[in-house]
């Protein structure tokens, strides 16, 4: 369970203050579907990248799974992120001269996994994804949708409880797109937790709860079709 | 929340370091380069100081063992002596001097000598050679070889003998592939007959055995027509003996001198020591500087490292998003610093090895060995200086702000 509590987040650009979230308060039960949506610039990287513990608030807390995550130190931080939550990026960031599988490899490792475990782990997912006969390829001989899907089994390796995708299909074309879509909705229907932001309203409509972002705010929060609107939204 | 800390596995850091070696070649190879040249210079260059040491100890110890070597006149630095003041020289050394220095039972045995030089001829041929005059024992104090005949006899030391023993050289050039042995040559105006022919073992300081012709001292006397005695060689019994023989050999020619303190008596241990010191000193000298060098390719590790830092921002956010701690990102980067010197360094103890090689192949009298200090240290500076420069790197790394890595702003 993920609990936000008057969350803020400012930079300094220049000397103007930008607030990127700017008091976001929310709760996303665990195995919820949730769609980010919202103009560019709104904010919707910086709460994916908080609620991911790459970044932290600048007040506010963050309470995943009933603790207190925002006080924890960077190597504690660090241990949650590799167990707890599974990223995916718009550009897929593989290392280039890994292969898949290496790829892959890569959070077990950092995990001290021992490599008997790590082989076998890293085959059932490939498997899983269909992507047993592209293990040994390097991400230059993939296709973009091959190579999300090895993110994605990368980010899901360590079974984490959250997965944060980050305009997963951004850089894909409409079919691989909604490939990598129903992936990750097949992940969700396992009982991960799926939040996921992204561009496209048609994609972001498939999410039962679908959040939408304008100017650091959450501007509204609609489950299935019944529009709710946010007890923040001051106008 | 976790008790555990996650660890990284050795096996798998020296797979991930290796791998991002050889994703970046160019900066591999630069690196690798100023370690090899850094830590061969060490090594050749310490090879060369020790060879040149060993080389020049090795020439002074085959002068003999144990050797004193005794000489008239006071030559200490300690400066004004009632002799020099009142303008008097020394007195000279005699041959009963020398003969006075055999009643130690800590001196094994003695050779006084002669010097100098005279024509030298068999029929027609001639040349002006150096004399020299000893006695029997000399062979034995310089370890000297005879390659035919004998060497001079054991007579008294005052007794003259028309006998001498010719270097090689002289050989050569007197008989050429005649015999030798058994004929008469002139020297001066007297007739010596050959008994012996030097071996080529006689290298050393000072004088070279194949070009100088021996004879019995007394006869050398008579050549020169002197009553004294250039130098007395005193072997010692012992090397412990040296020092009690040194005194006794004050004490016994002040005694004979009317108490005037008027020789220089030399160890050649002594003489050894201050070479070796010098020579020593230099190696040291050689060897540090090309230790500074080493050091000096620390800072181009540095900003080598600093660049592969910032050439793989994107790649150390990712492993920041999955879930690398900051001490993990730093084991990493050093694990790299750590495999790039080491390489380095033994590529370059390799290659130092190979120029000392060549440097013993091109003159094979110098003993170029680099010291076992020398190889220790040159290996243990570059992966220090290697771990120590990537130590700013890899703070820097493992202080990257992922959500800034991994969007590339
Ligand atoms: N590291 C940063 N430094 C300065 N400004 C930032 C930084 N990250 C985000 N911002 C600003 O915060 C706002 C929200 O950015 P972001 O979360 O990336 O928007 P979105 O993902 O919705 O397009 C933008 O105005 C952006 O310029
Ligand atoms: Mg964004």
């Amino acid at each position: 369970m993920i609990e936000l509590a008057e969350i803020h987040r400012d930079f300094l650009v220049g000397d103007q203050v930008v607030h990127a979230l700017d008091d976001v308060t929310m709760t996303i039960e665990s195995g919820e579907y949730v769609s980010i949506m919202g103009p560019s610039g709104s904010g919707k990287s910086t709460l994916l990248n908080l609620l991911g513990l790459l970044d932290r608030p600048t007040s506010g807390v963050y309470c995943l799974n009933g603790q207190d995550v925002t006080s924890l130190s960077d190597i504690e931080q660090a241990q949650v992120r590799n167990r707890e939550i599974g990223f995916v990026f718009q550009m897929f960031h593989l290392v280039p001269r890994l292969t898949a599988a290496e790829n892959v490899e890569l959070p077990l490792i950092l995990a001290g996994m021992l490599p008997e475990r790590r082989k076998t782990k890293v085959a059932d997912v490939l498997e899983d994804l269909g992507l047993a006969d592209r293990s040994h390829h390097k991400p230059d001989q993939l296709s973009g949708g091959q190579r999300q899907r090895v993110a994605i089994a990368r980010a899901t390796v360590t079974e984490p409880r959250v997965l944060l995708a980050d305009e997963p299909t951004g850089n894909l074309d409409h079919k691989s797109g909604t490939d990598v879509i129903r992936i990750l909705e097949q992940l969700n229907e396992r009982g991960i937790t799926l939040i996921m932001v992204t561009h496209d309203p048609e994609m972001g409509q498939r999410a039962r709860r679908q959040l939408r972002m304008i100017d650091g705010r959450l501007h509204s929060d609609v489950l299935n079709s019944d529009h709710v609107h946010h007890g923040n939204e001051a106008s | 929340m976790f008790i555990t800390v996650m660890k990284l596995h050795s096996p798998d850091i020296a797979w991930f370091s290796w791998g991002a070696l050889r994703g970046y070649p160019t900066r591999t190879w630069l690196m690798l380069t100023a370690m090899a040249i850094g830590v061969s210079a060490v090594v050749v260059l310490t090879s060369l100081g020790e060879g040149a040491r060993l080389y020049v100890m090795d020439r002074f110890a085959s002068l003999g063992t144990n050797l004193i070597i005794v000489f008239p006149g006071r030559s200490e630095t300690a400066g004004i002596n009632p002799t020099t003041m009142m303008g008097e020289t020394p007195r000279d050394l005699t041959l009963n001097d020398a003969l006075a220095l055999t009643r130690s039972y800590k001196v094994r045995r003695i050779a006084p000598i002669n010097v100098g030089s005279a024509d030298v001829s068999y029929l027609s041929r001639s040349r002006e050679v150096v004399v020299l005059g000893t006695t029997h024992e000399m062979l034995a104090i310089r370890h000297w070889e005879l390659a035919q005949g004998k060497f001079l006899p054991a007579i008294d030391l005052d007794r003259a003998s028309p006998v001498t023993v010719i270097g090689s050289k002289i050989r050569d050039e007197l008989f050429g592939a005649e015999r030798a042995l058994g004929k008469w040559i002139r020297i001066g105006d007297s007739r010596f007959r050959v008994i012996g022919v030097m071996g080529s073992k006689g290298r050393s300081i000072g004088v070279d055995v194949q070009e100088t012709i021996m004879i019995p001292i007394a006869s050398a006397q008579q050549i020169f027509n002197t009553s004294s005695v250039f130098r007395i060689l005193v072997e010692a019994k012992t090397r412990e003996a040296i020092e009690p023989v040194k005194q006794f050999i004050i004490d016994t020619l002040q005694e004979r001198h009317q108490g005037k303190k008027d020789v220089t008596v030399i160890t050649q241990d002594a003489v050894l020591q201050t070479f070796d010191r010098i020579l020593g000193a230099l190696t040291y000298a050689v060897g540090g500087i090309a230790a500074i060098s080493l050091a000096v390719a620390g800072i181009l590790i540095m900003n080598v490292m600093l660049v592969a830092v910032s050439q793989r921002t994107a790649e150390i956010g990712l492993l920041k998003a999955l879930g690398a701690s900051p001490r993990q990102i730093i084991m990493l980067i050093l694990a790299e610093a750590f495999m790039l010197s080491s390489l380095g360094a033994i590529v370059g103890f390799l290659l130092g090895q190979l120029g000392s090689w060549s440097i013993r192949y091109a003159f094979p009298d110098l003993p170029a060995y680099a010291p076992a200090w020398a190889i220790v240290i040159a290996l243990a500076v570059a992966v220090i200086t290697g771990l120590l420069f990537s130590l700013m790197p890899a703070r820097r790394a493992a202080r990257l702000d992922p959500v800034l890595a991994l969007s590339g702003r």
